[in-house]
């Protein structure tokens, strides 16, 4: 074969054919191709959020529970654990679907369809950023948790929560203190006295377990207290939080006096990053969508004729987002 | 790249249509079901079972929205290699890593229990879980 002449070589192996141009590699447009390894390194990027959030939460031993944490939804829905998430989940499916006919529309070179479509793709993303919103103001505000505090947890001990009366009966070297904190009724606010006890080497709270619910009451009904329940190890709680204050209840284990500890500081870091990541994606999705839907609807892409391929890579990039979330909502709500 | 199978426009539609509605349920479904897994049958199976079936109905809801969404599966062989690849071994470290966190928690454990003689008490035994900031500096540095 050395004795050939480089142009027989090159005819054999049909190379000439390549170094005429006009042939791609992968037989896919430039821009595609980019986007799907722009895409890649994204899922990189998450990958190692992922892997963060994954060697961190199972190499403690107490790890806030999902079904507990994640169970409210707006207009006051309690006790529906992952509700409202398998909602926003369906919201970014559907987004996806809608997505799908845009670009199925786009080959079919029908403008208004691919504008129709996709300003509905817009709308559902609207609406995971609301539902999102929702969920960071609750956890922040309704429930206290932030990058610095985390009130959720899981118990390490089996344990019964307890009167303050009995804790001080089990550790005399607590002061008795009160706090005024404000309660609100249906007539307004009012200031009630809170008793406590207080460790002072420690600078550690003692009071009377109880939830959220105890600040904002309904007619004259009486405060409800968890005082007198029992768990076991495993079992979740959430340290009651109101106006900035944590309220950490407690209990006894086999004749201590215990108290509740503050849940790993981690959760509510890798939470509030990682979604808050995510969401930045989903935001920077709408944008661009909305800025190839405008693109489409005038004319612009009608007049390359290539089966608005633009509108097929912005659809992968979205497509991309739903996928993220798929792998977010596995590690953070269901394993 | 419009007109794949030589269909009219009108029949391109209903079977574009069609891939939509399909995919839909399908994902919507796979949701659900690990949802149910989460919520009704995490007390019932071993740990490791309902772990890996989540997973595995997740990585197949990624396969279906890579696959048929994103038309990677009509795509030149190699070029979908060169983004699958990549992506499995993601997926594997993932795993890998979530597997090491776990080891680090029974290593840990399995020091702290076999430390010997010394009688620790319930309040004494330090919880490896609330990494609470306990210096005065950065109780200050909390959002309350």
């Amino acid at each position: 074969m050395a004795t050939d002449t480089v142009h027989e070589i090159e005819n054999e192996i049909g190379m000439e054919e390549l170094w005429d141009g006009g042939d791609s590699p992968f037989r896919s447009e430039y821009g595609k191709l980019m986007m799907w390894y722009f895409l890649l390194s994204d899922a990189f990027t998450f990958a190692g959020f992922l892997i963060a959030y994954g060697a961190l939460r199972f190499s403690m031993d107490a790890w806030p529970v999902p079904d507990h944490v994640f169970s409210t939804a707006p207009f006051g829905i309690e006790g529906a654990p992952l509700i409202f998430v398998t909602f926003m989940t369906f919201v970014l499916i559907v987004s996806s679907v809608t997505v799908l006919r845009a670009v199925q529309e786009g080959k079919l070179e029908n403008v208004h369809g691919v504008v129709k479509w996709m300003f509905l793709t817009i709308i559902g993303g609207i609406m995971f950023l609301g539902c999102q919103a929702w969920e960071w103001t609750n956890l922040i505000v309704a429930e206290g948790v932030t990058i610095y505090n985390n009130p959720f947890s899981s118990s390490l001990d089996d344990g019964e929560y307890i009167t303050l009366a009995e804790a001080k009966t089990l550790n005399p070297s607590l002061e008795e203190k009160t706090m005024m904190v404000s309660i609100h009724t249906d007539g307004g606010h009012s200031e009630e006295a809170l008793p406590y006890l207080y460790d002072a080497d420690k600078d550690q709270k003692y009071f009377e377990k109880f939830d959220h619910h105890y600040f904002s009451r309904h007619g004259n009904e009486d405060p409800d207290k968890a005082v007198g329940e029992s768990f076991v190890v495993g079992d979740p709680y959430l340290i009651a939080y109101h106006d900035g204050q944590y309220f950490p209840g407690a209990y006894k284990t086999a004749g201590t006096l215990l108290v509740e500890d503050m849940g790993p500081t981690a959760f509510g870091a890798l939470f509030f990053f990682i979604t808050g990541f995510h969401g930045f994606h989903v935001l920077s999705g709408l944008i661009i969508l909305l800025i190839i839907a405008l693109n489409s609807w005038s004319g612009f892409y009608r007049v390359r004729n290539n089966g608005h391929l633009m509108v097929e890579k912005v659809g992968l990039y979205w497509h991309f987002v739903d996928l993220v979330w798929v792998f977010v909502f596995l590690a953070f709500y269901l394993l | 790249m419009g007109h794949s199978h030589g269909l009219s426009v009108e029949d391109q539609r209903k079977e574009d249509i069609n891939i939509g509605v399909k995919g839909f349920w399908i994902l919507l479904l796979v949701t659900f079901a690990e949802v149910a897994i989460a919520l009704f049958l995490t007390d019932l199976l071993p740990n490791i079972v309902v772990r890996l079936s989540m997973i595995t109905l997740s990585l197949y809801k990624a396969y279906y929205i890579i696959s048929i969404f994103m038309h990677l599966g009509s795509e030149v062989g190699g070029m979908a290699a060169t983004i699958i690849f990549p992506m499995a071994l993601l997926i594997w470290a993932v795993i890998a890593f979530l597997w090491e966190g776990d080891y680090a928690r029974q290593n840990r454990n399995y020091v702290k229990d076999a430390r010997p003689g010394v009688e620790v008490s319930a309040k004494e035994t330090p919880k490896k879980t609330s990494m609470r900031f306990d210096d005065l500096s950065s109780r200050e540095l909390s959002f309350q």
